[in-house]
Parts: C-alpha cells; sequence; structure tokens
C-alpha cells in the first residue's frame, strides 16, 4: 500500500511540476498577447508615447519577452515571486493577505456543501426510482441551472436590503463573535453551495449506484447485511474514487473560480486578485496566481486519488 | 430636477462658505455678514439669499464624531496613495483625506490658497509660493519649501509614472528661496499654474517619500489602514491646520464596490452610508427612500463622437458639420442619461467654468441640414462604421440613437461595439468615426491644450488650427481677466464650428447617501464633492 502510494505521488509530482511549467509558459505567452502592456494600463488616457516608453524602462519592461520570461523562471526557483508592476508590493505579500479569505470562504462552504451533497447522493441512490430521487434530481439540476449572479442578487435583495437579517456586503472586519460569522458568511456560502451541490450528489448518486447494482453488494445483501452496512461498509469504499474527486474539483473552483459571489459581496479574496492583475497587465500577479490555482489543482486531485486508494480494499492491497 | 432646489452657499469657495458658517456660528449680526461677503466681492442682493442659506445650514451644526463607511465606484490592486499616480475617483477620495493641494478649486473651479499662503508672478511666468507656516504632516515634521520642490519635481520622472506628467513638463525648474518659498520657472507664460497646483495630482508628499501606502501627508485624516484592493480607514487629524471647519467624523472606512447594483444594495441595506455614481435606474429606487438621498453633480464629463480629421470621410468638413447636427441631444439627454445631463454645445468647457462662452447659438438637432451636408461630403448610399464601447460612458446607447437618426435621412450607419478592456490604446483615436470620453479638467488651458492644441497627444481629431495654437498661448499668457475672456470664447467658437468632435451633452454625477449623512453639496470639481466628500460632512446620528 505504502509503494502504491509513494509511486502515484512521486509520478503525480514529477506530473505536477511539467505542467505548472507548461501553465506558466502559455499565461506568460498569452498575458503578452492581450493588447496593450502594464505601462498603457497605468497611465490609461495619460499614454502618451513618450511617458509609455519611460515607464516601460523604469519597470524593466523595455527587455525582450523571452529574456523576461527565464529571468521570472529564474527567480520562481529561488521562491521570488517578483514585485507587482502596479503597486511595488512583493506579489507574496498581495497574494498572503488574501489567500487565507479564500481559503475560509471554501472551507465554510466546504463544510456545508459536502455533506448536504454527499446526504443528497447517498440517500438517492438507495432510493433510486423513487419520488424522492426524481425530486433531488431536478432540485440539483435546477439550482445549479440558476446563474450565481442571480441566485446572490436576489438572495440580497430578500435578506439583506427588505428583510435586513444580514449585511449585503460580507466583509470580514465586521466580525466580532460567532453571530457574525454566520451573518457575514451566509449569503456567499449559501449562493456558491447552490453552485457546488449538484455536481458532487450527482456524481455521488452515479458513483453509488454502480457499486449497488455489482454482484459483491448482492452478496452481502444476500448473507443478510442491513442496508445501512451495505452502503457504508460494502458499496461507498469502491464508490470513494469518482466522490473525491467530484469533491475535489469543487473545491479547487471554490478557491479560484469565485469572482462573481466576491464581486458582489464585495469579499477580498483571490480570484478578484488574478482578475485585477489582468485587467491591468499586471504579469507577476497573473503569473503567480496562475501556479497557485494550478498547483492546489493538483494537490487536490492528488488527494482525491489517495483517499481512493487508502479507502478501497482492492486498490489498498496492489 | 428631482425636488433638489438650488443652494446659494454651493456657489462659495469650500474656504469661503466655512467663513460664511463660522461667523454665523459665532453670532455675527447681519450687517457684519454682509460686511464680509462685500470683501469677498459678492454684492448685496445675493448677499442676502446667501446669509439666509447660512442660517439654514447652521440650524444643523456639524456633529462631531461618528463613524461613517464610504463605498466609491471602482478598486483594485492599482489603488494607490501616490498622488501623482491617482487615477480613479477612489484614489483622488483617499488622497483628498490625506493631503492638501497648494491651492484648492472651488464650485467654480477658480483657485483659492490651500497649504500656499499667496502665489505671485512676474509676466505669469516666473511664480513665487509662500507657504503657510505651521502646518505639520501626520508624522509631527512641519511643512517646507523641501517638500513642495519634492512634490513638484517627482513628476518629471518617468519612473513616476506620474499621470499629470504632460501639465508638468511646463515646469522648467523648480527650487526652494527659503524655508517657507518656492520659485517655479515656466516654460512660458501660464496664468492659469495656480489651477494647476489645486487638482489631485499636484497634492504636496513628504520630501523623500518612497513607500506611499503610509499616506502621510497634511490633510484632514490620517491614514489608519490601506491595503489596495480591499479597503482603507482614515481617523481624523486632531491637529489639521484648517480652522473652524471639518473633518466632523472620527473614522471613515472607504472601499470600492465596482458593481452598480451591488453598491446600492449595500446602502440600501443600510451596510453603507455613501455610495459613488448611481446609475439614473437606480436614482428612482433610491429617490422612492425617504432616509436616502441622491446628489446631482453638473460636472464637464462628456462622451463625445469623435471624427478623424486626416482620414476618410472626416477629411470633408461638411461630413463632420453633417454628422454633428445629426446628433439629437435633448433625446441623448433623456434616453442615454435619463436626463441627468445638461445639454453640450460641441466645444468642452462646461457651462459652470467661469469661461464657458454662453452665447455661442446652439446647434440644434437638425435632419435637414444633416441631410444636405452628408450629401455634399458623398456619404450618402456608403454604410458609415461608427466604433462604440462601454469603456466610453453612455457611447453605446449614442451610437443606437445617431444610428436611427442616420435612418431616417438615409444614412446606413454599421455600429462596432468593442469591448471595455483595451479601448483607449486599440480604437480611441485610431479609428476614422468612435467615442472618446473626456473627465472633467480644471480649466480652459488644460483642456484646450490636452485635446485641441494643434500638437497634443490627444488631439482626439487630429484638428489642426495655427490661430487656435497661437491664442491658446496669448490667453494662457493673459493676466487681464476680460480680455482672457474674450480669447477664450473666440477658442470655444473655432472648435464649436470646425473641430472633429461633436459633444452633445455634459453628464452629471451622481451619487448617493443616507439622510442621516450631512454637509454634502455638489462641487465642480467633479462628483463625491469633488472627491473631498470626507472633510465635509457629519454624521447625524
Amino acid at each position: 500500500m505504502t509503494a502504491a502510494i509513494g509511486r502515484l505521488l512521486l509520478t503525480r509530482f514529477l506530473l505536477s511540476l511539467a505542467t505548472l511549467i507548461f501553465v506558466a509558459s502559455a499565461v506568460f505567452a498569452i498575458t503578452n498577447l492581450l493588447p496593450g502592456d502594464v505601462a498603457q494600463e497605468l497611465l490609461g488616457q495619460a499614454a502618451t508615447p513618450e511617458a509609455v516608453a519611460g515607464l516601460r524602462t523604469a519597470l524593466g519592461l523595455d527587455v525582450p519577452p523571452l529574456q523576461r520570461y527565464i529571468a521570472w523562471l529564474g527567480n520562481l526557483v529561488t521562491g521570488n515571486l517578483g514585485n507587482s508592476l502596479v503597486n511595488g508590493q512583493p506579489v507574496t505579500a498581495l497574494i498572503g493577505s488574501r489567500i487565507g479569505n479564500s481559503l475560509l470562504l471554501a472551507a465554510i462552504t466546504a463544510l456545508v456543501a459536502v455533506p448536504i451533497a454527499i446526504g443528497l447522493g447517498i440517500t438517492a441512490a438507495v432510493w433510486r426510482g423513487s419520488l424522492y430521487d426524481r425530486l433531488v434530481g431536478a432540485a440539483t439540476v435546477l439550482v445549479v441551472s440558476v446563474p450565481e449572479f442571480l441566485v446572490a442578487s436576489t438572495a440580497v435583495l430578500i435578506f439583506a436590503v427588505h428583510l435586513q437579517w444580514v449585511p449585503a456586503l460580507s466583509q470580514l472586519g465586521r466580525i466580532t463573535g460567532l453571530a457574525d460569522v454566520v451573518r457575514v458568511f451566509a449569503l456567499p456560502v449559501m449562493t456558491l453551495t447552490f453552485v457546488v451541490v449538484a455536481q458532487m450528489a450527482r456524481m455521488t448518486r452515479a458513483a453509488l449506484v454502480d457499486v449497488l447494482s455489482s454482484s459483491y453488494v448482492e452478496m452481502a445483501r444476500l448473507k443478510g447485511a442491513g442496508p445501512i452496512r451495505i452502503v457504508v461498509w460494502h458499496a461507498l469504499p469502491n464508490a470513494i474514487g469518482p466522490i473525491a474527486n467530484a469533491v475535489a474539483f469543487s473545491l479547487s473552483f471554490l478557491l479560484g473560480g469565485v469572482i462573481i459571489v466576491e464581486t458582489i459581496f464585495s469579499y477580498p479574496g483571490i480570484a478578484k486578485l488574478m482578475v485585477d492583475g489582468v485587467a491591468t497587465r499586471d504579469l507577476p500577479l497573473v503569473q503567480a496566481c496562475a501556479m497557485l490555482f494550478c498547483g492546489a489543482y493538483l494537490v487536490l486531485v492528488t488527494a482525491a486519488d489517495v483517499a481512493a486508494i487508502l479507502a478501497n480494499p482492492r486498490l489498498r492491497k496492489g | 430636477m428631482n425636488g433638489q432646489t438650488f443652494d446659494p452657499l454651493s456657489l462659495l469657495s469650500i474656504a469661503e462658505r466655512d467663513r460664511l458658517l463660522l461667523a454665523a456660528r459665532l453670532g455675527a449680526s447681519r450687517r457684519d455678514m454682509l460686511g464680509l461677503l462685500g470683501g469677498l466681492g459678492i454684492g448685496v442682493a445675493f448677499g442676502s439669499s446667501l446669509i439666509g442659506a447660512a442660517g439654514t445650514a447652521l440650524a444643523q451644526t456639524p456633529k462631531k464624531g461618528g463613524r461613517i463607511r464610504v463605498a466609491g465606484f471602482g478598486t483594485s490592486t492599482a489603488d494607490t496613495l501616490d498622488p501623482a499616480k491617482g487615477s480613479f475617483s477612489t484614489d483622488y477620495c483617499r488622497c483628498s483625506m490625506f493631503y492638501n493641494g497648494l491651492t484648492d478649486l472651488d464650485a467654480t473651479l477658480t483657485p483659492q490658497m490651500a497649504l500656499a499662503e499667496s502665489m505671485t508672478s512676474e509676466a505669469a511666468t516666473v511664480w513665487t509660493i509662500k507657504l503657510r507656516k505651521g502646518v505639520q504632516f501626520h508624522d509631527g515634521k512641519e511643512l517646507t519649501s523641501a517638500d513642495v520642490v519634492f512634490s513638484l519635481q517627482r513628476h518629471l520622472d518617468p519612473a513616476t509614472a506620474s499621470r499629470a506628467r504632460a501639465l508638468a513638463t511646463q515646469m522648467k525648474e523648480i527650487v526652494a528661496t527659503g524655508t517657507h518659498e518656492v520659485k517655479v520657472t515656466l516654460t512660458g507664460p501660464n496664468a492659469d499654474f495656480p489651477v494647476v497646483l489645486g487638482t489631485h495630482h499636484f497634492y504636496i508628499v513628504q520630501a523623500g517619500t518612497t513607500d506611499f501606502s503610509k499616506g502621510i501627508g497634511t490633510g484632514p485624516f490620517k491614514c489608519k489602514e490601506f491595503t489596495p484592493g480591499v479597503r482603507s480607514i482614515a481617523v481624523r487629524n486632531e491637529n489639521y491646520w484648517k480652522q473652524g471647519a471639518g473633518p466632523h467624523v472620527d473614522e471613515i472606512e472607504f472601499f470600492g464596490i465596482p458593481d452598480v447594483g451591488a453598491r446600492v444594495n449595500a446602502l440600501m441595506a443600510g451596510d453603507v452610508h455613501l455610495i459613488g455614481n448611481v446609475n439614473p435606474a437606480s436614482a428612482r429606487m433610491i429617490l422612492a427612500r425617504n432616509d436616502l438621498a441622491i446628489m446631482e453633480t453638473k460636472s464637464g464629463n462628456y462622451t463625445n463622437l469623435v471624427m478623424r480629421l486626416d482620414q476618410a470621410p472626416g477629411n470633408n468638413p461638411d461630413f463632420v458639420l453633417g454628422m454633428k447636427f445629426l446628433m439629437n441631444r435633448s433625446l441623448i439627454r433623456r434616453n442615454a442619461f435619463q436626463n441627468y445631463a445638461e445639454v453640450a454645445n460641441d466645444q468642452p468647457i462646461p457651462p459652470m467654468n467661469r469661461y464657458h462662452a454662453k452665447d455661442i447659438p446652439q446647434r440644434p438637432y437638425d435632419p435637414e441640414k444633416a441631410k444636405f451636408h452628408l450629401n455634399k461630403a458623398g456619404v450618402m448610399g456608403s454604410t458609415l462604421p461608427v466604433v462604440t464601447s462601454p469603456a466610453a460612458t453612455g457611447s453605446v446607447e449614442m451610437g443606437l440613437l445617431l444610428q436611427q437618426a442616420a435612418q431616417g435621412i438615409g444614412l446606413k450607419i454599421e455600429l462596432k461595439q468593442v469591448p471595455a478592456d483595451g479601448y483607449w490604446s486599440n480604437f480611441w483615436m485610431k479609428v476614422p468615426v468612435g467615442y472618446g470620453n473626456i473627465n472633467p479638467r480644471p480649466s480652459a488651458d488644460v483642456l484646450f491644450s490636452l485635446f485641441y492644441a494643434s500638437g497634443a497627444a490627444w488631439n482626439e481629431s487630429g484638428w489642426k488650427s495655427e490661430k487656435f495654437d497661437q491664442l491658446l498661448l496669448a490667453a494662457r499668457a493673459e493676466t487681464d481677466d476680460a480680455k482672457r475672456r474674450q480669447m477664450y470664447t473666440d477658442m470655444q467658437v473655432m472648435v464649436h464650428e470646425s473641430a472633429g468632435t461633436g459633444i452633445p451633452v455634459f453628464i452629471n454625477g451622481l451619487d448617493a447617501h443616507s439622510a442621516k449623512l450631512k454637509g454634502m453639496s455638489p462641487m465642480g470639481t467633479g462628483s463625491l464633492m469633488g472627491f473631498a466628500f470626507a472633510e465635509h460632512v457629519w454624521l447625524d446620528a
């Protein structure tokens, strides 16, 4: 078992490294293809040719792109992500000030959404074909089909503007106790739960239905195991793989893909940081964020695979 | 509009208003106050209405204390407390909390002395600036000429990335001639130099500053916290040099909410006291509630049709004139801006500017004349591409209205809507016919120098006139106000007649606030009281 996991981790690590370098090159190339550069964006309407040239020299943008890319890679190896071209602050500081917020939002959402999703998935699989199963299926499709900006805006109108139960903005500076945590996070977590629950629930149901119809589950049932024991002890371990992957996918979305929720609730997370970076052509920031999202995704997917191996008796012994 | 009443006090500079209110508060008699106003050059009739207004304002004596939360309309990692780099309303708002200029612009954009005690010139070329004594920075250091020299000089270095570099290059030499005296020699005469120094970019910072994230200036508030793209917290400067006025509130938390819907929701949910830039649709919703209020600010902001004169079809003067007649200004005002705009006359000096030429006959919407000129230009029958973009406020709507008007006279316009991202570097001033958006500028000289001088980098239509250039230089050097006014009038006529820019309306700014927030009044320098609301507002809890 340790050998299998060791092998998996090693290959994953090497593959991840290759993926990261590929992503870094792609992001660098694409950002360079965007119209305008940071000097033009910074100066905006004030971008006279002479002013742009002066600023480019000051920022070191007059160096050929390939040379800049190699220098960036070199710095990356030594752990130096460089300074933002826009405000001169270290990229690590910019990310550091926000990554905690993104992780917090992702963690709270996961705490709410994952149990709901897996619970819905398992019960739907156990009572597959029933009215309950069809209701869950329809409801999850419905909530994932409504655009999140609509969910968020409507929720704000109802709960913040009219009922005034919760604030319209989710600002961490106003938290003084546990009640505030609930008030501040209620709406964004609700919105995000709507987005991620459907996929996880449906994946859980599909994986479990598959296993529940297999012959060894039939065997367990014949030998007289109860329904709970069949699901938890016999079926679930074999279904963990796809479920863990669906969860990993949702979590990586929660880290970097929640730009709409961050915008509507004015929540200072990392997705908005990257969008700012692209808008101002702040290459070091964009690169670092891309690396971070890609890295987080790879870690989560690897963790999902490890979880699948640990949970599955056959893989565990192989 | 919308039940707003004219406030005579808004015509005074902030300094004048503060003096008047202070006098009223100290119990000055009506006669004393008329005397005071006489000293400001204000006659008895208008003076009386001012005193009445001062009385009303006094009935609401500013209360000290309280914390307010304010949401501006943009925020990103590019947020800065470096006045030279400031480029968005968010930056201007923050810089107005922490810094002061040498001068301050009032409601008619006339400069009043601020950190400078006096500014005198020899032939408007060599300026001697005497500094106010005893002014302290937030860290306790006293303001001296070294700080002023440093603050002005840094605009000239390209590495500063100053937004005001084009204006700063007129300063040939900046030297300290005493601990509280600075001499600035210009490349040529400029009677408007005190106006330039009253703009946000020329705020005074401490000599030798390299880290601007601390916001150490001489302004009404001290910076307690600042994270670009997140928020700033400002606390009252108890040691503020200006006497008898603001700051009133203890603390201001300022952040940006770029999405207008989210911003309005935040105000309606009671999360914030003041928001900048509301759209007309939300304004209706806000006006329906009596615990909220709207403040409308007339401004020099405009979105204009830009026709390049160096390319076809703009190289034919008849085309340009025809298109100007084809703009239905009152319809643009109503449909694109829900009447929160003022009809303009194809020249960029707004009505609140002291040099606005109000006697130029208004160019009407006249499809017949338009047809006549466009026919003469030979464009009827062909398809005319026009570029619009959300980057230029209201240009998408204005384009549609132009298209409809053109259809009426048998001209086919093909609208090309392009994204806001990269618009200014890739489309603005490059396409034969498109839209521009010009933010308010503090003076006729600045507007004309930046956008209409033959050699100007942003001469949007590529309009060239030797006579205009000569007048521009002459007006800049002229210290006789009447003569200057005549020159600026002539120049406005020239732009109105022949430049390739059709300016249909000046767009009004709309801000919204809680009715508990007092002290708000529109300023000619921009929305949110010329972005300087911080110093004036107070909370009526």
